[in-house]
């Protein structure tokens, strides 16, 4: 029963994100939900809150477009946004054949061949540039550039300048935690490029 | 919007006037957001974390009886504490609408049981209100009340995890205030009935139910009306969700009449009569017991829970509705199996948080004891070894009272070591303290106190001195609460200075031994509330020498975060990022390889 979604007025998109608690998997995924707002897209999340928060697998939903169910299931995700390695293998279950990841990876680790699977050491990119914590944001940034905006031919629903009015929207009152986090995302972008 | 700032907002907009909760996840961010809007737009509303769920929620009832709008809000484990009040509640009806909002977590996801709060609303003899959105369970609170007032009866809101914690793009409805005043008429034979009167309620309340479940408002929803069919899905709540995106992605809404059931209990007779009479087979999705499927008079072609069809346990995902939709439909598909919960990493406590050097303490000072502990951030103690029993709300204090006599009749001794958390101690632990006391159980208990309710979210407690939006309140004094209770032995810990709190609950058993329960309060901020930051001794600057011999003592016994094992250089590494500087794991190396480095120039 995978369905096409041919009818749908706009091609709609399955994200699953996944981290550990601490890493800020629900800040992007508020942040992506923001960016669909924005362009006037249905979103819909599903958030990981209470125990799980303290270190334990954090996982986030994120679908975008006409859905009535928050949970993206097994084998239907476009794509997966992976904060701690050692969650990958676990959480690939969600990608659908076609899917794309990015990993957040220790340094070394290889691209899979089949291409869309694409690693980054964000964890030391941002702790390189003096903001450990912004690693999410780093690997925000480089999917955005690694991957493209659907709007240009790329695969992701959103497009960077829709992430960087998303988070100005949310830090815009903290101006030096916003600039921090806008250079995160650049640096992402940068490592991105092919 | 967030499903639970949805309900709030929700509640906001119909007006309510007295809104007051017990932290609880999923339930927590509700209250959180009914006090940012009422501070955003200046909302004439008392809004309070009580001190627990009955408290809560008679606070709101009684604000009913005055004619104005309540609402109380709690997980459902919560509404096991309120139960009383919902009873009784339920036999005398409400003035100013009532909602009982109880938040359900099939899984479970981070609660005790995976208890099904619709069932407490047919023990009660009450209707509830099942959301299958953010949207619709903000749309369901306005209706809530109207079904309320309408009856003058208590209504309840069942989100469960899957609402309250997803994000949906809402736009807000407007506020309509209402320019109600409290006003209470005595009526005594309803307000403080006496049994004979009771029973003259309970029968109206029958009647009430009757007519609630001909309510056309709340009636179930033909999703794809015209559609020729011989069998009916019939969802309620986040599974209506998930079988409607299931049946519209593949194609079987053309061949399946599909109902989204809104209000599950009392389910509506004609509703009932009617999908009986019209299908060969029906399918009922819904979470967590049977409610809707037992409602059903004649269930020889109803599948379900009861039926066995639908799995009883664990939340009921996607991938399963999936399965269950296709196998009922005669189709393929729906063979994917949904990746496990939780995978590699198990939660732990922060790093730097006073609790794990609390528990390291008490297995230093009590080696071979028995822990019984509570509900909270610190139930994390499990990892520690420092957590042996874990009941629900309070029952540290009465477990080790239990332990106490069961092994003083068998003539041994034990040491017994109970943790609580502060919010729970208030919560729930008062009354069997008192009692302990009262039978002499001998036992040490050590109250965590980081000054806030940290699992949920940081909500203030009791003794916090603070209100809901972080006005200052009166603050309960703690140990003068323990001391009024009867415990002669009450002293406060600094829990990072771990030398020093060890010898004071090694000081603490012995006097347990003589004279019944003593109590430790461990107190000392917890390092991630931001209210509390300025509290927090200042950072130490530890790092690991090169003598670390890789023994791994540190990150199985003391389990910091941020004390890392390298497997390439085999000895641990402190992660910088994680480090809170607390200090304490300067005391736990067995080998003193893990040192502070002292400021510039200095001593301290
Ligand atoms: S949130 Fe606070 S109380 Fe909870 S584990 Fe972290 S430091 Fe400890
Ligand atoms: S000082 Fe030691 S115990 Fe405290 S947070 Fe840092 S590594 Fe953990």
């Amino acid at each position: 029963m995978n369905g096409k979604n041919e009818a749908m007025p706009f091609p709609r998109q399955q994200i699953v994100l996944s981290g550990l608690g601490g890493q800020g998997v629900l800040f992007v995924s508020r942040l992506l939900a923001e960016a669909a707002i924005r362009k006037g897209e249905p979103v819909l999340t599903s958030e990981t809150h209470g125990m799980a928060q303290r270190g334990g697998v954090v996982v986030s939903h994120l679908k975008v477009g006409g859905f009535a169910s928050p949970l993206v299931r097994a084998g239907q995700a476009d794509g997966l946004f992976v904060l701690s390695e050692e969650n990958f293998p676990h959480h690939r279950a969600f990608l659908r054949p076609a899917g794309w990841a990015v990993v957040n990876a220790r340094p070394g680790r290889k691209d899979e061949p089949r291409g869309a699977i694409h690693a980054i050491d964000a964890d030391g990119l941002a702790l390189s540039a003096g903001n450990g914590p912004a690693a999410n944001l780093v690997l925000l940034g480089f999917a955005l550039s690694r991957l493209g905006a659907r709007d240009e031919g790329g695969l992701l629903f959103c497009t960077a300048e829709g992430v960087r009015e998303a988070l100005a929207e949310r830090l815009g009152e903290k101006g030096s935690l916003l600039q921090a986090s806008l250079d995160a995302v650049a640096l992402g972008m940068l490592h991105g490029k092919r | 919007m967030l499903g639970n700032d949805a309900i709030a907002r929700g509640l906001v907009e119909s007006g309510c006037a007295i809104a007051a909760s017990y932290p609880g996840t999923p339930a927590s961010e509700i209250l959180s957001s009914v006090v940012r809007w009422r501070n955003a737009l200046a909302l004439r509303l008392h809004a309070e974390w009580s001190v627990n769920e009955k408290v809560a929620f008679e606070i709101a009832y009684t604000g009913s009886l005055t004619g104005l709008r309540a609402a109380v809000s709690m997980k459902q484990v919560g509404l096991n504490v309120a139960s009383d009040p919902l009873m009784s509640a339920a036999y005398m009806g409400v003035k100013g609408g009532f909602l009982v909002i109880s938040a359900d977590d099939p899984g479970p996801h981070s609660s005790q049981t995976e208890q099904d709060s619709r069932l407490m609303a047919m023990m009660a003899k009450i209707p509830v209100l099942d959301p299958s959105s953010p949207a619709h369970a903000m749309e369901l609170v306005g209706l809530g009340y109207e079904l309320s007032e309408a009856f003058e009866i208590p209504v309840m809101l069942r989100p469960t995890t899957r609402i309250c914690h997803a994000c949906q793009d809402i736009l807000p409805g407007e506020i309509r205030p209402l320019s109600r005043e409290a006003d209470f008429r005595k009526f005594p034979d309803r307000w403080a009935a006496t049994p004979k009167y009771r029973h003259v309620l309970h029968k109206e309340l029958t009647q009430k139910l009757a007519a609630i479940a001909a309510w056309p408002r709340t009636a179930p929803v033909r999703v794809n009306p015209g559609t020729k069919a011989e069998k009916a899905v019939v969802a309620s709540g986040i599974a209506a969700a998930h079988a409607q995106e299931i049946l519209s992605e593949s194609g079987l809404i053309d061949r399946v009449a599909f109902y989204r059931v809104v209000q599950p209990y009392p389910l509506h007779a004609e509703f009932i009569a009617h999908v009986l009479s019209s299908y060969e087979e029906i399918l009922v999705l819904e979470e967590t017991a049977g409610v809707i499927e037992m409602q059903m008079a004649d269930r020889s072609r109803v599948r379900g829970k009861l039926s066995g069809t639908v799995p009883e346990a664990g939340e009921l995902v996607p991938e399963i509705a999936e399965r269950l939709i296709a196998s009922f439909a005669g189709v393929a598909g729906g063979s994917v199996a949904p990746p496990a919960e939780g995978g590699g990493r198990r939660p732990t406590l922060c790093a730097g948080c006073p609790h794990r050097s609390s528990f390291y303490a008490i297995k230093k000072a009590a080696p071979k004891g028995i822990y019984p502990s509570d509900i909270g951030c610190y139930t994390l103690g499990l990892n520690l070894g420092g957590v042996d029993t874990v009941l629900c709300m309070g029952a540290a204090i009465s477990q080790a009272a239990g332990f106490y006599q069961a092994y003083r009749l068998s003539g041994k001794q034990a040491d017994i070591v109970a943790t609580i958390g502060d919010s729970t101690f208030y919560h729930a632990g008062v009354p069997p303290l008192m009692d302990a006391v009262v039978q002499g159980a001998r036992f040490v208990l050590v109250i965590l106190d980081n000054s806030t309710t940290a699992m949920t979210g940081y909500q203030p407690t009791p003794g916090a001195g603070r209100g809901a939006s972080g006005e200052p309140t009166t603050a309960v004094d703690m140990e003068g609460l323990v001391r009024a209770c009867g415990v002669s032995y009450c002293k406060v810990g600094t829990p990072s200075r771990l030398p020093e709190f060890t010898a004071l609950l090694k000081e603490a058993l012995a006097a347990s031994r003589a004279e019944g329960p003593a109590v430790v309060i461990a107190r000392e901020p917890c390092v991630m509330d931001r209210a509390q930051a300025k509290r927090l001794p200042p950072r130490k600057h530890v790092y690991i020498t090169e003598e670390c011999n890789g023994c791994r003592y540190c990150t199985s016994q003391f389990e910091c975060p941020a004390l890392v094992y390298d497997e390439e250089g085999k000895r641990v590494e402190v992660d910088g990022l994680l480090c809170t500087g607390c200090g304490v794991c300067l005391h736990v190396c067995p080998i003193q390889a893990i040192k502070e480095q002292l400021p510039e120039g200095g001593s301290r």
